[in-house]
Formats: C-alpha cells, structure tokens, sequence
C-alpha cells in the first residue's frame, strides 16, 4: 500500500458561531488530481486554508508523505512545496508581476542581490507556458480578474510543488486559458504531484479529475472516482437534493432600451455597436482580455469613451460617474467582488443598501429597521449562507459574498442590468437561482447584458450573443444558432464556415 | 449596526474593542478630573471650567470636520494656517471700517474658498491630500504674512470679544461651548443617523467599492473640505475674539493638535474607522490635561510634548491591542496540541 502524499484526518475549525470544518478527512494520492467540491460555504477553502497555514485547524492532523506536519503560516506551506492558489487573488498592486511571483524567493546572482533580469525571464516563461500574454515587468494595478487569477496560478507553478492546491481557480478563466490550465495541471501531476482542484464548474472536475471529495456543511460526505460518479449524482452528494437546470423563460423582446453606436475606448475595444432590448439578455462571450469588461466599464461611466455613442431610451447619453448611470437606471455587477464589489468590513445590510441610500431615506436620516427589512428580503431571495444580515460580509465564503453582491443590485431595482461574471465562484444550486432570478428579470422588460466566461451559461442564458475578439465584435450568433463550438471559433477571431441548415451567413 | 451575541467574533471583537476606548477615555477624564480636584481647590469651579473649556475650543471645533476627513481616509494639514488667513483677512476687513457682522461672512466664505482649493486639487489633480494640504499649509499662512505683516490688530467691537472669552450669564458655560454643542449635535447626526455618513465610513473602508455603488466619492471629499475649510475659519474668528488680536501668526501649531484629538478620540489613521463622540471625549481629556499641567506650573513648551505623548499613545496603543490580540490567539493555538483525542473532543463539546 503506498503512503498518501497528503492526508488530512479528522481537521475541525470552528470561527465563532459557525463551524466551517467539523471531523473532515482527506487523502491525496502523489499523481493523482483530486477534485474538493460542495456548496457555497461547504468549507473548502477553509480546509485550502488550513493547509496552506493561513489558518490553524482546531483539531485533526496533517501528515506530508506520512510524516505529521503542523503548518504554522503560509512560509511553512511553501517550504515543505505546498503550493497554493487561493480563491481571492492577493497580489501587491504597486509591485510588477515578476516582482509578485518571486516575492518570496527572488532569484539571486552570486552576490546575493535580486537578478532582475532572470527573474523576468523566468516569470516570462511561465507565462509562455500558460500561454498568455502578459508584461511581466508592468505592475499588476489594473490588471483583470483573470490576469491576476493566472498570476497566481504562475505564482504556484514557480516552485518545486509537492502539492499542488487550486481553489477556483477557473472561476473568471475562458475556456481557452482552462485548457492552457488543464494541460499543465496534468502534466505536473505526472510528474508525480498530488493536485487538489476546488470548482464549481463541475464539467471540468470530470473532465480533469481521478476522484473527487465532498463536503457538505463543513461535513465529508463522500469520495469517489470520478469515472464512477455523474453529475447528477455529484450534485446530489452536494446539495443533499436534485437540483434540475434552470430553463430560460421565453419573453417577448421589446423597444430597445439600450443602443450601443461605434463605441471605442482608449485601449480596450474598437467601434462597438449592438442594441439589446426590454426582455432581452445579450451574452458577451470572447476572450480574457477581448475588452468585455471594458465595455461594461464604459457604459457604466467608470471610464470615459473616445468615439461613438450611447443611447438610453432613444436619448444620447454619456454618464460621467457610476452615480450618473444609477440614477438612469443602469446598474454594473462588476467581476472583482473584493475591489470593486463589496466594503468587505461592513455588514451585509449596509453593502446592500449602499446604492439605494438615498432613495430609501430622502429625509437623510437612516432607519436600522428599513435597512434590515430590505436586506433579508434580498439575501434571502439569494439564499445567502449566514448567521444573519449584520454578518461582516468578510466572513461569509467567496459564493456567498458574490451573492451579496447580486442581491444588491437586485434591490437597486434598475432598468439596464450588466452582469459581468456574475456566478463566478457561485455553487451549483444557487447558479440555478441566479439564473432563475436574471431571467425573471428579463421577463419583467429589464434590458440585460451579461458577461461570462462561462460558455455555457452563456449559451444557456442568452438571447443573443455577441463574440468580441482584441477589442471588436467579431460575430453576433442568434440564440437559436448558437453552439460551443461557434462561440469558440469566433472568440478566436475565425469564423465556422456555415454549417448546412444554419443561418450562419445571415448574421446582421 | 449592531452587535447581537450571534455575530461572528471578528466585528464583535472590533465594536467592542471601540466600546472599550471610549470606556477607556471616560476613565481616563475621571481620573484628570480626581487628579486635578486633588491638586487645587479652585479646579473645581465654574471660573476653571468656562477658563479649561474655551481654551481648547478652537482645537475642538475644528476636531469634528477633521474627524470626518479622517475616516474618508484623507487629511487637512491646512487648518492651523486657515486659522491665521481667517484672523487677517477678519483684522483687514475692519481695519479698512467694514462692519464686523458683513466681515464675518466673508470670512466664512474665504475659509469654504480656502477647503475649495484643498478639494479640487485632491480630487481634480488627484494628488494625496497630505501633499495638497501641505501645500496650502504654507500658502494661507503666507497669504496671512501678505495681508498683516508684521501688525496686530486689537482694536475690537466689545461684544465680539465678550463672544470669545464670555460665558452666557450667571452660568459658568462660555459662548463659545455653546457652538461647539451645537456643531457636536449637527456632526454626530451626520455622522452616525444619516446616509452621507454611512457613505463617509464606506468611502473610508473601500473607495473603489463605493464608488461603484453610485456614492459620489469625490463629490463628498470635495464638500468635506470645504467644510473644513469654513469651520477652520470659524475657528479663526473665535481665536481673534478670545485674545482681542488678528496676528500673521494666530494658529501656528493647531494642526497638530487637532490631529491628536482626533485620533485620541480613536479614529483610525487608516480611515473606515471613529466615532464623534469619542472625539468629543477626547477634546476633554486634551482640556482637562492642559488645565492640570498649567495648574501644576508646567511651562507651555512642557505641555506641547504632554500633546506630542498623547498622540503617540493613542497610535500607538490600539497597534499594540491588535498585536498582543493576535499573538494571543496564536499562543492560544499553538498550545493546543495539533492532534489527538482529547482536543477533538474539546471542540466538538
Ligand atoms: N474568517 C472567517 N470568519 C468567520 N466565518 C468564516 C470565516 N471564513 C469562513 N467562514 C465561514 O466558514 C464557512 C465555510 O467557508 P468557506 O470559505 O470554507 O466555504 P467554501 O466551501 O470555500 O465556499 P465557496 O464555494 O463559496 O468559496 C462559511 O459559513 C463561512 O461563512
Ligand atoms: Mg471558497
């Protein structure tokens, strides 16, 4: 019988009321790629944490190739070739993206002075490998959701890893970049690392993974290969019930709420024109880095234009301030729920109420009681995972704070609704309830955009779709004609060649 | 927000850590006032009262904007030198036989001009308000030397100067506590019931955050120092009135102190964090040692490093709660033994 490279037996951690782990175990076998899943808040990366040293277990054992092992901070994990992709990117804004991945370990010349150049180079490389584009040498401000997930992901692969641990770390990746991930991951395991992978995407644990472990409420359920499982019965392990897909609602489609002109922005995209109407959802679909979240940021009034217009209602428009944009009803559910999305300090009741503050007290003066009667309406819509709406949101569990994030524009109430990445990290049932709500949303004539990586969310959630490659619409795809296969080709700036019976040429 | 006994320990502890401060400044004025009735039969007295009081009253007055300004995560290093553009430009006005109640405003309006500058450039240029402020730091006082030189001007209305050291008759209660009352009402409202408060602490915790839920960031950073600004002016009229004199050089060293108060008052530096009333506390505890040390005979240059001690404990001691809390909690962990029956069962008891 052969050692496990890592096993974890009986690990609890309890954080004030709630207990995120209670008597969990689990084994990893040296070679094997071993996928974690389970609900929001099931306790994933709490366990992820624990054996990273981020966080001290309050009982159970860890044993590294069958020695027992405590990990007191991260600095341990990586000296005993623990190497961890956390859910939540923390990377130094101000620092480059080589500086990031060699923090720790920089590479030295034999003076023991940093050697810049080899340390971008090696960072370089590693990107190559990924097969991503990135200036290793610029600083990492700025950078999208999924730049900074790739970082980590470098950051990861720079040392000699034992064990490899990703949580979520396709969460804001295209399938393009999960692929890229997908064949380093099978090629390190080869090498005899034991991999752990944490995702809610459940195609890809059984498209990557051998076996798979689940946890629900903090409790180990069950492992098993995964060739003997399906992902009915996952998600039956998972959820504890059946959860069916979500179909989308057929709406009548509209007037047109909101239309885009030959829109370009400094950088990001070029002479951008679509319309999306009362009822519709329009899926944006392309690449990291195609200018989707760029656009999204434009219409919002984060980041000025450069050319071409927008209208709202028939009416010209140019919002100058995210405030400008609410107060016509445009709302922006941006990709980054830590910077961008939430005040990870304040309660869910007051993340909530933040957009609608003014429009719930006119007369200024707050009530705690209205507060929290909108807040519960709305986290419970969402079924957010808490002990309650004055919960700090920095405790509850990165689905769950993605929840918080949706429910507050939920109860912002507005008319043109962009979604961008809006289930990542979310879990198998409330996606379902995501979905259900956006597209009752729909029903109900909100006009909305959706951005996703997710292909098929997309392609389940769409009306229509528009490809975007380097910055320009590539190919508009009418729901009926949409398939995998042709949003790919026209992310990647090619074309299918009509197929027989679809209207492939007939795209206006 | 409140704190009910289910709420996960992080904030519990954070909110009654905060508790705690403000527990702690409460003790700590206690213990000024035992101390002070100890050491001389006159400090308890409605004369040393109305005397202790309006002494500090510029320094608190202006604290409640600064608190503000502070939980935005910005600062106003200006105020000290507004304090002196204020008194000239009041000494110039009347000199040049404008009626004091028309110079007044005005000199509001210079102070509201004055934060206008500090804002715009903060948040038009996007410069740091500690480089901005520094700035103006040195321009209204040169502004100052400009309109004043070397002249004193001391020749005032009585009634102003009654404003600056009187107290409302027969009580022991000066005009100028009065104000600040006042203006302590208005800024814990705003601060603490109303929803440009809330949108206050939201831009100091996460700015990107807020402004991506529609709170107008540089708007209200903008408006908080011209507010500022007035109230800084304000702080110079009464200055002028309480020592009969408009000098180039009124305010020198009030920034300072201010800042103290403030973060005394426990007011995080960082921003996201602070309470009015505990500033309010803490203007008295600054009001009561002051009165202490004079009492005691301890020169002025004595009592400017009494306010410098001050505001390196109050950095200095919440930094080192949060320390001892977290090497508490990693001994606590660590002398758990990593494994074993006995812990496990511990825990899930
Ligand atoms: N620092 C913390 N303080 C208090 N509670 C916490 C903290 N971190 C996690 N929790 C709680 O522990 C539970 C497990 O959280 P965890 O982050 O491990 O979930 P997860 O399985 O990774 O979920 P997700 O799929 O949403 O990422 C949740 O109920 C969460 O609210
Ligand atoms: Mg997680």
């Amino acid at each position: 019988m052969t050692t496990a490279r890592l096993q974890l037996t009986g690990i609890s951690k309890r954080f004030a009321a709630t207990a995120a782990l209670a008597d969990v175990s689990l084994e990893l076998l040296a070679g094997e790629i071993h996928a974690l899943v389970g609900e929001n808040g099931a306790g994933k990366s709490t366990l992820v944490k624990v054996i990273a040293g981020v966080h001290q277990p309050d009982a159970g054992e860890i044993r590294l190739d069958g020695e027992l092992i405590t990990v007191p901070n991260p600095a341990a994990a990586r000296e005993r070739g623990i190497a961890v992709v956390h859910q939540e990117p923390r990377l130094f804004p101000d620092l480059s993206v080589a500086e990031n991945i060699f923090l720790i370990a920089p590479p030295t010349d034999r003076f023991h002075t940093i050697s810049w150049g080899e340390m971008r180079r090696r960072a370089a490389e590693l990107f190559e490998q990924l097969d991503v584009r990135i200036d290793v040498a610029a600083p990492v401000r700025g950078l999208s959701m999924a730049d900074q997930q790739l970082i980590e992901i470098a950051k990861a692969l720079a040392i000699e890893a034992r064990v490899l641990i990703l949580d979520e770390p396709t969460a804001s990746l295209s399938s393009h970049e999960v692929e890229r991930l997908f064949t380093i991951v099978r090629r390190t395991s080869e090498r005899g690392v034991a991999v752990l992978f944490v995702s809610h995407r459940l195609d890809e644990v059984f498209e990557l993974c051998d076996r798979a472990t689940v946890f629900r409420d903090g409790r180990y359920v069950t492992t098993a290969p995964t060739s003997e499982l399906t992902t009915a019965s996952l998600v039956r392990f998972m959820v504890g019930r059946e959860v069916s897909l979500f179909p989308k609602e057929a709406t009548t489609v509209g007037a047109p709420i909101l239309e885009v002109r030959n829109l370009s922005d400094a950088s990001g995209f070029r002479d951008v024109s679509f319309t999306v109407r009362a009822g519709e959802i329009l899926g944006l679909a392309g690449l990291v880095g195609a200018g989707r979240t760029e656009i999204a940021r434009v219409l919002f009034g984060i980041e000025p234009r450069t050319a071409g217009e927008v209208l709202l209602d028939g009416r010209p428009v140019e919002f100058r301030s995210p405030s400008e944009a609410l107060r016509a009803g445009v709302a922006y559910v941006p990709e980054d729920r830590h910077q961008d999305g939430l005040v990870l300090d304040f309660s869910i009741t007051n993340n909530i109420t933040l957009p609608i503050l003014g429009r719930l007290f006119p007369r200024l003066f707050l009530r705690a009681r209205t507060e929290v009667e909108v807040a519960t309406q709305f986290s419970e819509r969402l079924r957010v995972r808490m002990t309650g709406v004055d919960q700090a949101v920095k405790a509850l569990s990165g689905g769950n704070q993605q929840k918080v994030v949706i429910a507050k524009w939920l109860a912002a109430r507005p008319r043109v609704l962009i979604l961008d990445e809006p289930t990542r990290g979310v879990d198998i049932g409330a996606k379902v309830e995501v979905h259900r709500i956006v597209s009752e949303l729909a029903a109900s004539g909100l006009a909305i955009i959706m951005i996703s990586s997710d292909l098929p969310e997309v392609l389940a959630m769409s009306d229509r779709i528009l490809v975007l490659h380097e910055g320009r619409i590539s190919e508009e795809i009418p729901r009926a004609d949409a398939t995998e296969e042709r949003v790919m080709f026209a992310a990647t700036g090619q074309r299918v060649q009509a197929p027989a019976g679809t209207g492939a040429s007939s795209v206006h | 927000m409140t704190a009910s006994s289910q709420s996960p320990a992080r904030p519990a502890v954070r909110l009654g850590a905060l508790a705690r401060w403000e527990t702690l400044l409460v003790i700590l004025l206690v213990g000024l006032i035992a101390a002070g009735a100890r050491m001389s039969p006159f400090f308890i007295s409605g004369g040393n009262f109305a005397n202790l009081t309006s002494s500090v009253m510029e320094i608190a007055i202006m604290a409640l904007p600064m608190t503000l300004v502070i939980i935005m995560a910005d600062i106003d290093l200006s105020v000290e030198s507004m304090v002196g553009l204020a008194g000239a430009v009041l000494g110039t006005l009347v000199v040049a036989g404008v009626p004091l109640p028309l110079a007044i405003p005005v000199v509001l309006a210079v102070g509201a001009l004055g934060g206008l500058l500090n804002g715009l450039l903060v948040t038009r240029a996007g410069l740091p308000s500690l480089v901005v402020t520094l700035g103006t730091l040195a321009l209204f006082r040169g502004l100052a030397n400009v309109l004043l030189g070397p002249t004193v001007i001391s020749v005032w209305p009585d009634w102003f100067t009654s404003f600056g050291f009187g107290t409302i008759d027969g009580s022991p209660i000066p005009f100028t506590l009065v104000v600040f009352l006042v203006l302590v009402v208005v800024f814990w409202a705003v601060a603490h019931a109303t929803w440009i408060g809330r949108q206050v602490f939201a831009i100091g915790k996460n700015a990107a955050a807020s402004r991506y839920s529609g709170v107008r960031v540089n708007s209200m950073r903008n408006w908080m120092f011209v507010i500022t600004g007035m109230i800084a002016s304000l702080a110079g009229i009464i200055l002028v009135a309480r020592f009969s004199s408009a000098r180039n050089d009124n305010g020198t060293g009030m920034t300072l102190t201010v800042v103290t108060v403030v973060l005394l008052g426990g007011v995080d530096i960082n921003g996201g964090k602070g309470s009015i009333p505990g500033v309010v506390l803490a203007v008295f505890v600054l009001a009561l040692l002051q009165n202490i040390l004079r009492l005691a005979g301890v020169s002025s240059e004595f009592q400017g490093i009494a306010v410098g001690l001050l505001l390196v404990f109050s950095v200095i001691v919440p930094q080192l709660a949060r320390q001892t809390r977290g090497a508490v909690d990693r001994a606590r962990r660590s002398r758990r033994p990593p494994a074993g029956p006995i812990a496990s069962g511990e825990v899930t008891a």
